[in-house]
């Protein structure tokens, strides 16, 4: 079977990935470019006798070097040579849709054009020549509708048409003949001086009178280059005395002025604009009194839906986890190996398919939102506030809302943001919000010391998060992202309706990414830390004795300025790593709470029965948020299912008097409200860690995150502690 | 251009006065792009993105917090912060 190797281009919210999707199904890899945060898809199918390979191109408006995005796509075009590009192109939009167009063929891109929403265009009164089009470019233009196959097949012809004989179009724009006559004097230069360059000469004649950074880089770095650079340069300055602005300006003039020829004779634009039925929901979406409501509306729906309705299915799977590592226990019998298994393994497990419903759930409302094209107007909506606020763009918000529910999801959702120096920025701060599974330590602290202030100390916490997010976010808009923060030049595109079949696509592929990246890194440290647990051989999980115990140990004087240098609490913040709910569990096993429903305790086994799922040492933050709060039973992941009768009696641990009293020993007042900051704000826990590694391509960032957040958790924690003793707080 | 005729800078003032920064365009305005003050990346990105020369815009919306504005501009809508729509010079038609 042959094989055609095709890239799919064209502009963003153009059915670029429903079309992908459509001709691939789900032989589809997501990625990243090498060495890139920018997202990578490929996929195959077969076509009479073809193997069809497709990579799916970014979604760009142009290709300069304006965004790392623009640049894997042109770098792609140049050193790859695909056999075809379909560019995608919306038929009311076409003006500024064929800019690309243009600039692929400069480059000598192998071309079809597949005109995309033909009804929706017809709707507006546009009248398309179709024929008329693909002689004036010189390449196949085909009618589709990516969303429901027509034009499928007409489009695939073409692709293979063009396959066989490729159509050649470089010499076809025209910018006028002043800059034509110099393209071609500069183009003469190249081809004699660095012919070895991949790309057409002609193109890279004309980048350099545009003064591409990347290409004049690349011609220094040829060290054959300094005629054409010099001449480049006198050229430049003769077009800036001519047009009287910079070369590259004209250049994109003349290009606007081909597109505006080619629709001259190829369309009939409606006469009169009507009012569209993107225009009246736009009135009520971005009203000025209506507006921010209607966002916060949306914002609280997708909150609940994704950590609400994804709550039982998460305690589903504690219950399921639970029993398997009951099953393996009875088995089994106590030991090494059943400990490695059960506390180690299945608990690791748990610790990754816990997150999939709410990850599922938000990938599935976060694709419904952009393909209808709402994100867009929620960040229109909100861009003032988190500009003025945090000098981010108004995208940010969504991760930032979704981080109070757990940061992991919030994390992922920072890929909707272009920038990426927003979204870094974004990742850094969103885990200050405070998430569901910091609840339970709050509850158990407060039902030990601030019974009469419960509302105010929870509260104070989730405000200390926002304003401590707000500072750092300042800090690091000065230092290390320092220079001006994004523009928001964004498209509104026209609501369309979002396909169940994409949003599902989209959700699962986010999602398999998901299990695949992070599980594996949650899996690992999970077995990593029960092996520091559980070692050396023959000591009591999490005890003193073990490494982990040891360790807390060495480092409890670390905590003592902050008002907790005993070894418990150094312990649990060890353990909080995991996941910050942990914390609770571990001072249950620490205390020996719930022994009486274990023989073995450890950090995993809650304080109340032994039936109870053991894995939660290795967390479900965003579960139980709501039942957390309303039961006041945080650290019981699935009190429902262990209501059923059992011999032994339920105690929640801020119930449990003898567990209350023994964190009322450990702490006083000022040093537990120091511990609560601490937990709050310090490193972020193992997934979220995993999610920004996947997220960022890179360690550095995970690595920054825990290092950052630990120095600020404690610098606060530090101020508190001492700042209340100095004000004769204890 | 008749530089001897005294109403020629007349004129010269009536067509200056008629050109404004696009963000001080209120929503319903519309007119012709004429010039960009300033150069960089955003000039660029902005012109690629349809603000060239001689381009319709039209002022459709403003954000409910009073920025950003949203714009009509060869045949789309595109939103930008007013701190990047003064640049563009646009002629009041």
């Amino acid at each position: 079977m042959e094989k055609i190797r095709i890239a799919l281009a064209g502009n963003p919210n153009v059915g670029k990935s429903t079309l992908f999707n459509s001709l691939t199904g789900m032989r589809q890899h997501v990625g990243n470019w090498p060495g890139k945060t920018v997202e990578y898809k490929e996929g195959t199918f077969n076509y009479d006798e073809y193997e069809i390979e497709v990579i799916d191109l970014p979604g760009n408006y142009s290709l300069t070097a304006y965004s790392m995005e623009e640049i894997v796509s042109r770098d792609y075009i140049v050193d790859e040579h695909p056999d075809v590009i379909v560019n995608i192109v919306e038929a009311a939009n076409l003006e500024r849709n064929l800019y690309l167009t243009v600039q692929m063929m400069e480059l000598g891109a192998n071309l079809v054009l597949a005109l995309n929403m033909n009804k929706a265009a017809d709707e507006k009164g546009f009248k398309i020549d179709v024929d008329k089009l693909s002689q004036l470019l010189g390449i196949p233009v085909v009618r589709i509708e990516a969303v429901d196959d027509t034009g499928r097949e007409e489009l695939l012809k073409s692709i293979l048409e063009v396959s066989k004989s490729p159509n050649n179009v470089i010499d076809r724009v025209e910018y006028g003949s002043e800059i034509d006559e110099h393209i071609e004097q500069l183009e003469k230069l190249v081809k004699e001086d660095i012919s070895e360059v991949d790309a057409p000469s002609s193109w890279t004649a004309l980048k350099l009178l545009e003064d591409d950074s990347e290409v004049v880089e690349k011609i220094r770095e040829s060290g054959r280059g300094q005629r054409v650079l010099s001449e480049a340069k006198k050229i430049r300055g003769h077009l800036n005395n001519i047009f009287g602005d910079d070369a590259d300006a004209a250049i994109t003039d003349a290009r606007y002025g081909f597109i505006a020829g080619l629709i001259q004779e190829s369309v009939k634009k409606p006469k009169i604009d009507k009012v569209t039925r993107s225009d009246l929901i736009d009135r009520i979406v971005t009203h000025k009194y209506w507006g921010i409501p209607i966002f916060l509306l949306i914002m609280w729906i997708t909150f609940q839906i994704t950590f609400t309705i994804g709550a039982p299915f998460q305690d589903l799977i504690d219950a399921g986890m639970g029993m398997l590592g009951d099953a393996v226990s009875a088995g089994l019998g106590e030991g090494f190996l059943t400990s490695f298994l059960v506390d180690g393994l299945i608990g690791g497990v748990g610790g990754v398919i816990v997150f999939i419903p709410p990850i599922f759930l938000l990938f599935f409302l976060l694709a419904l939102l952009e393909d209808s094209g709402y994100l867009a107007r929620a960040a229109f909506v909100m861009d003032r506030f988190m500009h003025k606020t945090i000098g981010l763009h108004g995208k940010s918000f969504i991760p930032m809302i979704l981080g109070f529910g757990c940061a992991v999801p919030g994390i992922m959702a920072t890929r909707t943001l272009e920038n990426e120096r927003d979204r870094f920025l974004t990742m850094l701060i969103v885990p200050f919000m405070s998430c569901s599974a910091r609840l339970p330590v709050y509850t158990l602290i407060i039902a030990a010391f601030f019974v009469a202030y419960q509302g105010t100390v929870l509260f104070s916490l989730y405000l200390l998060g926002i304003v401590v997010a707000v500072i750092i976010a300042a800090i690091f808009k000065n230092t290390i992202f320092k220079g001006k923060s994004a523009p928001f030049v964004m498209e509104l595109p026209p609501y369309r309706r979002p396909t169940l079949k994409g949003s599902l696509i989209h959700m699962w592929e986010r999602g398999v990414l998901f299990l695949r990246k992070m599980g594996t890194i949650i899996l690992g440290v999970s077995i990593l830390i029960w092996a520091l647990s559980s070692l050396p051989i023959g000591v009591e999980y999490a005890s003193q004795d073990s490494v982990t115990g040891q360790i807390g140990t060495t480092i409890a004087p670390v905590f003592a300025p902050l008002g907790f240098g005993e070894w418990q609490a150094a312990v649990a913040v060890f353990y909080g790593f995991l996941a910050k709910e942990v914390v609770v569990s571990t001072f249950g096993i620490l205390y020996g709470v719930g022994e009486e429903a274990s023989d073995e305790p450890d950090p995993s086994e809650e304080a109340s029965s032994g039936e109870a799922p053991t894995e939660e040492a290795s967390a479900e933050p965003a579960s139980g948020e709501e039942v957390a709060a309303q039961e006041a039973s945080g650290e019981e992941a699935a009190p429902e299912e262990e209501a059923a009768p059992e011999e032994e009696e339920e105690v929640a641990p801020e119930e449990d008097q003898g567990f209350i009293s023994a964190i009322q020993g450990l702490f006083t007042p000022l040093s537990a409200y120091a511990f609560l900051v601490f937990v709050l704000l310090y490193i972020p826990c193992l997934a979220t860690l995993a999610a920004i590694k996947r997220e960022t391509n890179s360690w550095r960032w995970p690595a920054f995150s825990a290092a950052y957040t630990f120095v600020v958790a404690y610098i606060v924690s530090f101020i508190v502690y001492q700042g209340g003793s100095l004000l004769g707080f204890a | 251009m008749d530089l001897g005729n005294p109403k020629f800078f007349e004129r010269m003032e009536v067509i200056k006065s008629m050109i404004n920064a696009l963000n001080e365009l209120k929503v319903g305005d519309s007119g012709v792009v004429v010039s960009y003050k300033g150069k960089g990346s955003l000039r660029k990105h902005l012109m690629e993105m349809g603000f060239v020369r001689g381009a319709n815009v039209e002022v459709q919306r403003v954000a409910p917090l009073g920025d950003p504005i949203e714009v009509k501009v060869k045949g789309y809508s595109i939103s930008l912060r007013k701190e990047e729509a003064q640049y563009i010079e646009i002629e009041i038609a």
